[in-house]
């Protein structure tokens, strides 16, 4: 594992894995959307509003899935100083935080017309909605500081210590009584078993897919621009270093043009 | 020991403190983390909020509709509990639905709700389906208004302590 800490080897095996995910997320999209939106059958109780779950159960796994990467990557920082690691989960917090609210509004579009009421705080509801301001709490405090390095450390400890509220999540409606209605997909000791009916999964399971792969894709892409912009940056670095040796004055203005650059951590 | 054995430790040992800690304060609030009530917690006097959501099933049969004026009796297979309401109902109200009602409970002994919620639960399924399923005799219509693969049960309509183990 360690051997993915080069930010080369990590590329590498990124970059692999790039068209695959960008490929599978499109033709999954092409499959799964016409099906989900269109020819798969409404349910017998509440009829079309049923498709909004195609959006809003992957967009909660994602949003689920996102932490748990994030919490990982943010452990492997803190013990062992892997720059990738913490380079994965800074890239991957925006998409997270936009996949909770994505789960959060089509939530709420279709507790109204179902419950009868956008919003209650019941327990999952109110854990979910934790969730949105850790990835936002996490975003915010990793800028927070002069020191880049210090506001990494401080985001990744935040993020350990919010990924109690992942299991709380999960269990939320076994656990105490809710609105919000037990899990679709239940994972147990003899697999995968669900009590919905195939026409309505397939297409579940087809987003679920899309929804996954497009993360994974887009995670590269923004790994790879985070990457060559510390690449940019430490070119300038280097050239401001030069121009100083000649000419000192050089130095204040060089200076602030790589401090406009964007920043990145990963040297 | 190394510094990385040291700091994994830290993590690991952070984590499983917070993660205990965690369990322990919601252990605690258990009951204050419920969105609502069964009839049976009110029977046993554990309710001792004026303002409380009960929750359950609408009692099939129940369901008198006087204009605005309606009233039904949420059950929760044990006991039941009337509840009176004027207004709007959701659409997926309807007999043998779960429902959370929020109100207050009436000297008389009858709730009296101003809102009502429809629970459903996740078996999501084509009308066909569902027909067939009710044809052939393996809808479980009392127990929460949709097909009860073995042990899906009522579970969330009756908080854990008071479930019945086994479906009547």
């Amino acid at each position: 594992m360690h051997r993915f800490a080069n930010p080369t080897q990590f590329m590498r095996i990124a970059n692999a894995i790039y068209p695959w995910a960008a490929g599978l997320s499109v033709i999954l999209f092409l499959i799964g959307l016409p099906i989900a939106l269109i020819t798969s059958p409404p349910d017998y109780q509440q009829s079309e509003t049923v498709r909004i779950m195609y959006v809003h159960v992957p967009s909660a796994w994602l949003a689920l899935m996102i932490y748990g990467i994030m919490a990982g990557g943010s452990a492997a920082f803190l013990i062992w100083r892997h720059p990738m690691a913490n380079l994965a989960a800074k890239a991957s917090a925006p998409m997270g935080a936009v996949f909770t609210g994505l789960a959060l509004i089509t939530g709420m579009l279709w507790g109204q017309p179902m419950w009868g009421t956008f919003w209650v705080w019941d327990g999952r509801l109110t854990s979910f909605l934790i969730l949105f301001f850790l990835y936002l709490g996490y975003l915010a405090l990793g800028d927070a500081f002069e020191d880049s390095e210090r506001g990494d450390k401080a985001a990744a400890i935040l993020c350990l210590v919010g990924s109690v509220n992942i299991p709380i999540i999960h269990f939320s409606v076994e656990w105490w009584n809710t609105l919000h209605q037990p899990s679709i997909v239940k994972l147990g000791g003899d697999g995968v078993k669900s009590t919905v009916d195939g026409s309505i999964l397939l297409p579940l399971f087809l987003m679920l897919g899309a929804f996954t792969f497009y993360y994974f894709a887009v995670l590269v892409l923004r790994l790879r621009s985070e990457l060559l912009a510390a690449k940019i940056r430490n070119a300038r670095m280097s050239q401001v270093a030069t121009h100083a040796a000649i000419d000192p004055a050089a130095e204040g203005r060089l200076f602030v043009d790589s401090a406009r650059l964007p920043r990145a951590s990963a040297e | 020991m190394t510094r990385k054995r040291q700091r994994l430790y830290f993590v690991v040992l952070g984590m499983l403190g917070l993660g205990v800690g965690t369990a322990l304060v919601l252990t605690a609030f258990q009951d204050n983390i419920v969105f609502f009530r069964s009839p049976t917690d009110v029977a046993e006097g554990k309710v001792a909020a004026e303002r409380f959501q009960i929750g359950g099933l609408v009692e099939d049969g129940s369901l008198v509709k006087n204009g605005e004026d309606i009233s039904f009796s949420v059950t929760d297979l044990n006991n039941s509990m009337k509840v009176k309401y004027r207004g709007l109902l959701p659409d997926l109200f309807r007999e043998g639905q779960g429902v959370v009602a929020s109100g207050r409970l009436g000297p008389d002994g009858v709730f009296v709700a101003n809102e009502i919620l429809a629970k459903h639960d996740e078996n999501y399924m084509p009308r066909e389906v569902a027909d067939a399923l009710k044809k052939s005799g393996r809808w479980n219509e009392g127990a929460e208004g949709g097909p009860v693969p073995s042990e899906a049960g009522p579970k969330g309509m009756t908080p854990a302590s008071t479930a019945p183990k086994e479906a009547p």
